[in-house]
C-alpha cells in the first residue's frame, strides 16, 4: 500500500470507526443512531444557521489551536491559553465599550489589545521559564485560575456590582447585518477571517522568518541552539508571548464577535483546554490547526442538535464526540494496522 | 567441529528496508567470535535477532545443533545466551548484587534471599577472575568495573554464550587490556563469545574467527590468523583503505589559541578545570589525551563560550575571547565540531539543510531583512553534502535524524570547515564511526591544518590522537600534566600519564 | 512521524466528501416540506402537537439536575405537561446548554419546533433570549431569573430577599452562640438579594447578632462550600445559610461531619431554592437540616404556562413571585423549628405579605466581608 493512500485513509477510517463505536454506544442506551447521526448532520450543515454557528464555533477553536501548536512547535506547553483567552477577551470587550472611534481604528485598536493582554498573560509563564526554570505547565496552570477570578472581579468592578459589561459599541463588533441576513440570524462574524489570516502569519513566522528558524531550533534542541549562538532564554519568553497573543484573539472572537459583551465566569469555557486537542489533531500545523479545528467546532456545535431533534441526551452525546475525536487522535494505531493488513497480503 | 549457536540464511527487514540479508553466523564452542561491520551494517539487528528482540523474515537459529525458536529475551536467557549491553543497563544507586539480581531475584515467601546471592557473585568474579565487589555502589566503581558487573550479570543467570556490543568503547586502554584477559579467561572456562566491533586491532588480538557483514548482506567468516587487518577492512568497507595517516611535517606558525591559568566550574559548582595553560598555533594538530571526566568537555565549553570561565583569560589570535557570548566566539573564527552531535551538533528534527545554517542562518545571504533565503540556504547545503560526500536518503530535505551517525558528523564537519575558521575544535569527532568515516575524517583535519589552521583535537582513543596530533597534550585532574611528541612516545606511557602517574612515578 | 502536509490534504477531502454527502441530505428533505429543517422527530412533533398547547426550556449552564432552579423550572413544566397530556419530546421538553455560547441555538432549535411557549433559565440568559425574541416577533418567551423588556417576553423575578429574611429570623432565634452565617456563590445581584434578606431578618429579631459572610465565587466548587462552613463552624458559628447551588453542598458535608463527630452539637444548614431536607441526613434520626429557603421557580411555570394556554400570556410584563404570591417561602423543617419560633417566623411572613415590611434587596460592600 503506497504512502499517499495510508495517509489519506488513516483520517477517514478513524473518522468511521469513531462513528460505528458512538452509533454502538447509542444503540446500546437504547436511542436510534441513525436518527441521532442525521440530527448531527443537521445541527452541523442543516441550514445557513446551523453552517454560520458552525463557522463560528469553529472559529475561536483554530486561534486556541494555533496558539497551543505554536507553543508546542517551540519546545512549550501552553496550558494557559484559557487564561489568555480569558484576559483577551476582556481587553477586547473593554476597548469595544470605552472608547468610540471609527470602525477602521477601533476594530483593530480592540483585536490588538486582547492579542496584547494574552501576550502578556502568556509573557509572565516565559519569563518565569526563562530566568527561573519554573516550568510553564505549573504557571500557566495557576495563572489560568488568576485570569478568571482577576476578570470576574474586574467585570464586577467596571459594572458597578452588576455580572456583565457593558456591551461593545457597534465599531469594535465583528458581527454585520450582511452576515446575519446571510446566515438567517445565526452568530456568525467576521472573526474567522481574523482567525485564518493567523494561520497565514503563524505559517509565514515560522517557516519563512529568520525569527522562526530560531525559534524551532530552540524548542527542538535547546542545546545546540544555545551552541549555535542563540539566547535561548529570549526565545523562550518570546515563543510563550506570540502563543498567548493567539490566544488572547481567541478572547476577542468571543468578545467582539459571538457574544459583544463579558458575563462573570462560574468556570472556564473550555476554548483552551480544547484547542491542545485541536493542536494535537492537527500535527502542531496551521493548516493542519484549521482541520482539527473543523472538526472539533463542527462536532461540538452539531452535538447540540442531538438531543434537540433525535432526543439522545446530553451525556451520550458528550461520549460520542469523545469517541470521535479518540480515534482520529489515535491513528496511529490505525496506520499500524494498515501496515499489518499490507504485510499479511505480501506474504500471501 | 559442535556449534553451540547457528544463524543460518537470516532476514530481517523494516518496512522495506533489509537491514539483515542471508546472514549465517556459526559460533563453535570455546571460541571468541568477532562479527564486524560498518555502523549501521546490520550488526545490532543480527544480534537483537538472536536476542528474541526482532523475529526473523526468514532464516533459522539453532542452539547446540537444535532449531529454537526464539520469541523474547528469557527464551534467550533460558538458551544460555547472555548480552553484556554497550550502554550499561544498571541502576546507579543500587549495589553490584541488587543490580546482577535485579529481574531474577532469589527470594522465599517474597523475601529476597541477598546474601546468599552476595556470596554466590562473589564465588563466580573470583572463578573468572574479574574482582568485583558485590557490595559495592555501581555509581562508586569505574566504568570498566561496571561493564564486569554487566559480564557477572550475564554469568549469574548461566549464560554459556555471551555477546560483547562494542565492548571497549569507553574504555582506558588499561581496562581494555584486562577485558581481553577476562574474555580469555571465559573462553578457558568453556564459555562462548560473540564480540561485536568495528576495531580491528581487537579483533586480530582476541578473536578466533570474523564474520563480516557490509549494508545488511553477510560477505563471509574468515580464520582470524589467516588475515589481516587491510584485508578485513577492505571485506567491511568494500575498497581499500588507508591505515596509517599519511601526513607531513608540521609547520607551526602564530599562536592561535591560547589558554592561560583557566578555573572552569562543572554543572555541580566543582572545579573541573584547575588553572590549565595551552597553546595552539596555526599550522599544527594538537591532540588532547586523558581519560573521560579529567575536565576535557567543561575546557572545551569553556572555549566556546557555552561556559563561564571562573578564573584566567582566553584568546583567539590575541583577542581576548574570556566569557563572550557563543555567538561571539564563533564570530572570532572559531569553528567546533561538539563532543555530542546529538545534544549540540544537531537538530535532529530539522532537515540537514536547514542544519547546515545553524551558525550562520541570520547573515547574508541565508536571511535578509529577517526572512529567510530558503534557496541560498539549500545551495550552500547541496554544496557541503557534495563536497564532504554526506550520504542522505533525500538531498538536503532528509531530517537529521534519519542520517548515520558518520554522515551526520560529515555534515556537522563540513559545516565547521566551510565557515573557515582560523582554530577548529573537534571533541571526540570519530566517537562510533567506522573506518571509512574516521579515515575521511582524520584527512580533513590535516587537510585544514595544512592550510595553516590552527586544530585542537579531543580524544579518548590513544590510536587517534597518536596518529593525527603533531603534539600531545596530557590532561589529568583539570591540569595539562604533560607534552609529548607522538613520534617519541607510546600507548603505555601515555596511558600511564593519564591514569595519573607522572613519569618519575612511573619509573620508580 | 505522519506526514503532515498529507495529513492536510486527507482531512480536506473528507469534508468535501462531506460538503457532497450533505448537498443530497439537503435535497432529501426539500421533498419533505420547505420550511421544515428538522428530521422525521421534529416535523412529527407538529403534527401531534398541532393544536396543543406545547411548551419546552432552555436550562442555563447549571443543566437540568442541579437541584436548583433549572431542575425546579423542569419540575413545573414535566406537571404542567403531565396535567395537560402531554408527551416529552413532542408536547414539552427541554435542552441543556454547556456554555453561554450555545443558548442561541437551543433557544432557536425549540422555535424551530414550534413549542407555543419558551421558557429561558437563569439571569445570564436575558441578552441571548432578548436578541432571539428580538428575531422572532411573533413567538412567546419566558425569562425566568432576570428582568427582560420585550413585548413578547414575560419576565419572571423572585423575591429572595423575602424568603431569606425569614430564614434570617429563624437562624437569628435558633443560635445559642449568637454568631450565624452565609455562604454565597458568586458576588451578584441574585445572591446578593439573599444575602440582603438574611441579613435584615437576622437583626429584625436580633440587632446585635454576629453575622459571618463569604462568597466563595462559584457556584460548582464543593471544597470551598466545605472551607468556608469548617471556618465558620470552627469559629463559634452554629446556623449557615448558603446560596451557592453546588458549593452548598460542601456546607452540608461539613456540617454533616461535625454533628457526627458530636450529637450533641447545635449545628445546622438552611438549604436554598429546593428542598433540602434529604441533603442534611446524618443518620436515620439526625438531620441537620433547619429548613429550606423555597423559590417557587416549578409554580411560576405552571402558572404562565396556563395563563399562555388560556390566551392571557403576560408579554411585556414583569411578574414579581415574592411571599405574598408564595413564590418563596419556607420549607417544613420537620419539628426542627420549635412552635414558639414558627409563630415569630409566621408573624413575620404576615408582615412581609401584606406591606408592613419592605425587605432590602441589595447589601453594602461592607456587609460583604
Amino acid at each position: 500500500m503506497s504512502n499517499r493512500v495510508v495517509n489519506i485513509l488513516v483520517p477517514i477510517i478513524s473518522i468511521i470507526l469513531g462513528l460505528i463505536v458512538g452509533a454502538i454506544i447509542m444503540y446500546a442506551s437504547g436511542y436510534d443512531p441513525i436518527a441521532g447521526y442525521q440530527a448531527l448532520w443537521q445541527g452541523i450543515f442543516g441550514d445557513m444557521y446551523s453552517i454560520g454557528n458552525t463557522l463560528r464555533q469553529i472559529t475561536p477553536y483554530i486561534l486556541a489551536g494555533l496558539a497551543v501548536a505554536f507553543a508546542f512547535r517551540t519546545g512549550l506547553f501552553n496550558i494557559g491559553v484559557e487564561g489568555q483567552l480569558i484576559v483577551g477577551w476582556f481587553a477586547a470587550v473593554w476597548v469595544g465599550y470605552t472608547f468610540e472611534l471609527p470602525a477602521i481604528i477601533h476594530l483593530p485598536l480592540a483585536l490588538l489589545a486582547a492579542a496584547v493582554a494574552g501576550g502578556f498573560w502568556a509573557f509572565i509563564a516565559g519569563f518565569l521559564k526563562a530566568k527561573l526554570q519554573v516550568h510553564e505547565v505549573i504557571v500557566t496552570i495557576m495563572l489560568n485560575y488568576t485570569a478568571l477570578y482577576a476578570v470576574n472581579g474586574l467585570i464586577k468592578y467596571v459594572s458597578d456590582g452588576g455580572y456583565k459589561t457593558p456591551t461593545i459599541h457597534e465599531t469594535a463588533s465583528l458581527r454585520s447585518d450582511f452576515l446575519k441576513d446571510l446566515t438567517d440570524f445565526s452568530t456568525f462574524h467576521y472573526g474567522l477571517i481574523v482567525a485564518l489570516l493567523m494561520a497565514f502569519v503563524m505559517w509565514f513566522l515560522l517557516e519563512k522568518t529568520t525569527r522562526g528558524y530560531e525559534l524551532k531550533a530552540v524548542g527542538f534542541n535547546q542545546h545546540a541552539a544555545e551552541y549555535a549562538g542563540m539566547s535561548v532564554k529570549k526565545n523562550i519568553i518570546l515563543a510563550m508571548t506570540i502563543s498567548g497573543m493567539f490566544a488572547g484573539l481567541a478572547g476577542a472572537m468571543e468578545g467582539l464577535g459571538t457574544f459583544g459583551k463579558m458575563s462573570m465566569m462560574n468556570a472556564f469555557t473550555g476554548v483552551g483546554f480544547d484547542g491542545i486537542a485541536v493542536a494535537l489533531l492537527g500535527a502542531n500545523t496551521p493548516l493542519g490547526v484549521l482541520f482539527g479545528a473543523s472538526l472539533f467546532g463542527s462536532l461540538k456545535y452539531g452535538a447540540l442538535n442531538m438531543p434537540n431533534a433525535a432526543g439522545v441526551p446530553e451525556e451520550i452525546v458528550s461520549i460520542i464526540i469523545a469517541v470521535i475525536v479518540l480515534f482520529v487522535a489515535s491513528g496511529y494505531v490505525i496506520r499500524l494496522g494498515l501496515q499489518k493488513l499490507a504485510k499479511k497480503k505480501e506474504a500471501k | 567441529m559442535e556449534y553451540v549457536i547457528e544463524m543460518l540464511g537470516i532476514r530481517k527487514e523494516f518496512g522495506g528496508f533489509v537491514a539483515n540479508d542471508n546472514i549465517t553466523l556459526q559460533l563453535e564452542k570455546g571460541e571468541i567470535h568477532a562479527l564486524l561491520g560498518e555502523n549501521g551494517a546490520g550488526k545490532s539487528t543480527l544480534m537483537n535477532v538472536l536476542f528474541g528482540l526482532y523475529q526473523p523474515e526468514q532464516g533459522e537459529i539453532r542452539v547446540k545443533g537444535k532449531k529454537v525458536n526464539i520469541t523474547n529475551p528469557n527464551i534467550a536467557n533460558n538458551l544460555g545466551i547472555g548480552m553484556v549491553h554497550q550502554h550499561f543497563m544498571l541502576v546507579e544507586n543500587f549495589t553490584v548484587t541488587e543490580n546482577i539480581i535485579l529481574g531474577a531475584e532469589p527470594t522465599t515467601m517474597g523475601y529476597i534471599k541477598k546474601k546468599k546471592a552476595a556470596e554466590e557473585i562473589a564465588a563466580l568474579s573470583k572463578k573468572y577472575g574479574l574482582d568485583v565487589d558485590p557490595h559495592a555502589k555501581i555509581e562508586d566503581i569505574t566504568v570498566g568495573m561496571q561493564q564486569r558487573v554487566e559480564i557477572l550479570k550475564t554469568l549469574y543467570r548461566g549464560a554459556e554464550i555471551l555477546i560483547f556490543d562494542e565492548p571497549t568503547a569507553s574504555l582506558t586502554p588499561q581496562e581494555i587490556t584486562e577485558l581481553i584477559q577476562i574474555m580469555k579467561r571465559l573462553i578457558a572456562e568453556g564459555k562462548s563469545i560473540i564480540l561485536i566491533t568495528h576495531k580491528l586491532k581487537e579483533i586480530m588480538e582476541v578473536s578466533d574467527r570474523v564474520t563480516v557483514i557490509r549494508k545488511g548482506k553477510g560477505i563471509g567468516t574468515v580464520v582470524t590468523a589467516e588475515t589481516s587487518p587491510p584485508q578485513l577492512a577492505e571485506l567491511m568497507v568494500g575498497r581499500q583503505v588507508e591505515f596509517t595517516t599519511v601526513k607531513t611535517e608540521a609547520t607551526p606558525g602564530d599562536v592561535i589559541l591560547q589558554v592561560q591559568n583557566i578555573v572552569v566550574e562543572d554543572y555541580r559548582k566543582v572545579d573541573k578545570v584547575k588553572g590549565l595553560d595551552l597553546q595552539v598555533r596555526s599550522g599544527e594538530i594538537v591532540g588532547i589525551a586523558g581519560i573521560d571526566g579529567n575536565g576535557q568537555s567543561e575546557l572545551i565549553e569553556a572555549i566556546t563560550g557555552l561556559r563561564k570561565v571562573k578564573a584566567g583569560s582566553i584568546s583567539i589570535n590575541g583577542k581576548e575571547i574570556t566569557n563572550l557570548k557563543p555567538r561571539k566566539i564563533t564570530e572570532s573564527s572559531v569553528g567546533h565540531i561538539p563532543q555530542d552531535r546529538h545534544k549540540h551538533g544537531l537538530v535532529l528534527d530539522f532537515s540537514i539543510g536547514h542544519n547546515i545554517v545553524l551558525q550562520t542562518y541570520y547573515q547574508q545571504p541565508n536571511s535578509k531583512n529577517g526572512i529567510m533565503n530558503y534557496k541560498a540556504v539549500s545551495k550552500k547545503a547541496n554544496q557541503i553534502i557534495e563536497e564532504f560526500d554526506v550520504r542522505t536518503g533525500d538531498g538536503e530535505h532528509t531530517p537529521a535524524r534519519a542520517l548515520s551517525g558518520g554522515n551526520q558528523q560529515k555534515a556537522i564537519i563540513g559545516r565547521e570547515i566551510d565557515r573557515d575558521p582560523d582554530l577548529l575544535i573537534a571533541a571526540l569527532p570519530t566517537r562510533g564511526l567506522d573506518v571509512g568515516a574516521i579515515e575521511f575524517i582524520h584527512s580533513r583535519l590535516i587537510e585544514q591544518r595544512d592550510k595553516g589552521k590552527a586544530v585542537l583535537l579531543i580524544s579518548f582513543e590513544l590510536d587517534e590522537v597518536m596518529n593525527v596530533s603533531d603534539r600531545i597534550a596530557v590532561i589529568y585532574d583539570g591540569k595539562i600534566v604533560d607534552e609529548l611528541d607522538p613520534k617519541q612516545t607510546n600507548e603505555q606511557e601515555l596511558g600511564l600519564l593519564m591514569a595519573g602517574h607522572s613519569k618519575k612515578g612511573a619509573q620508580a | 512521524m505522519m506526514n503532515k502536509r498529507k495529513f492536510g490534504l486527507a482531512l480536506t477531502s473528507v469534508l468535501a466528501a462531506g460538503a457532497l454527502l450533505g448537498a443530497c441530505g439537503t435535497n432529501d428533505k426539500e421533498e419533505k416540506g420547505k420550511d421544515k429543517d428538522e428530521p422525521a422527530k421534529g416535523a412529527e412533533t407538529t403534527e401531534n402537537g398541532g393544536d396543543q398547547f406545547t411548551l419546552a426550556m432552555v436550562t442555563d449552564v447549571g443543566g437540568i439536575d442541579d437541584k436548583s432552579f433549572n431542575q425546579s423550572a423542569w419540575e413545573g413544566v414535566q406537571a404542567f405537561g403531565k396535567d395537560n397530556g402531554l408527551s416529552k419530546g413532542e408536547g414539552f421538553d427541554y435542552l441543556q446548554s454547556k456554555s453561554e455560547a450555545d443558548f442561541d441555538t437551543n433557544l432557536n432549535n425549540l422555535l424551530r419546533r414550534d413549542f407555543d411557549l419558551i421558557f429561558g433559565v437563569g439571569y445570564i440568559m436575558a441578552d441571548a433570549l432578548g436578541e432571539v425574541a428580538e428575531q422572532n416577533p411573533n413567538r412567546n418567551f419566558v425569562m425566568i431569573d432576570s428582568e427582560l423588556d420585550a413585548p413578547n417576553v414575560a419576565a419572571v423575578l423572585f423575591k429572595e430577599q423575602e424568603g431569606s429574611f425569614l430564614a434570617g429570623v429563624a437562624a437569628a432565634k435558633m443560635t445559642k452562640t449568637n454568631k450565624i452565617g452565609f455562604v454565597g456563590g458568586m458576588d451578584i445581584p441574585v445572591i446578593n438579594r439573599f444575602h440582603a434578606g438574611f441579613i435584615a431578618g437576622a437583626k429584625a429579631v436580633n440587632p446585635d447578632i454576629e453575622i459571618q459572610v463569604n462568597y466563595t465565587g462559584a457556584f460548582d466548587k464543593a471544597d470551598l462550600g466545605k472551607l468556608a462552613a469548617n471556618n465558620m463552624y470552627s469559629s463559634g458559628v452554629d446556623i449557615i445559610f448558603h446560596a451557592a447551588g453546588g458549593t452548598g453542598n460542601g456546607v452540608f458535608s461539613e456540617a454533616k461531619e461535625r454533628k457526627k463527630k458530636d450529637a450533641d452539637a447545635n449545628i445546622w444548614v438552611i438549604g436554598v431554592d429546593a428542598d433540602q431536607y434529604d441533603e442534611g441526613k446524618v443518620d436515620d434520626e439526625t438531620n441537620i437540616t433547619l429548613t429550606s429557603m423555597l423559590k417557587g421557580v416549578d409554580k411560576a411555570v405552571i402558572d404562565l404556562a396556563t395563563k399562555a394556554k388560556e390566551g392571557n400570556f403576560p408579554g411585556g410584563e414583569e411578574l414579581v413571585y415574592g411571599l405574598k404570591e408564595e413564590g418563596v417561602k419556607l420549607a417544613d423543617s420537620r419539628g426542627a423549628i420549635p412552635e414558639d419560633v414558627q409563630k415569630v417566623i409566621d408573624e413575620y411572613t404576615e408582615k412581609i405579605a401584606n406591606g408592613e415590611i419592605e425587605v432590602p434587596d441589595n447589601v453594602s460592600d461592607k456587609d460583604k466581608k
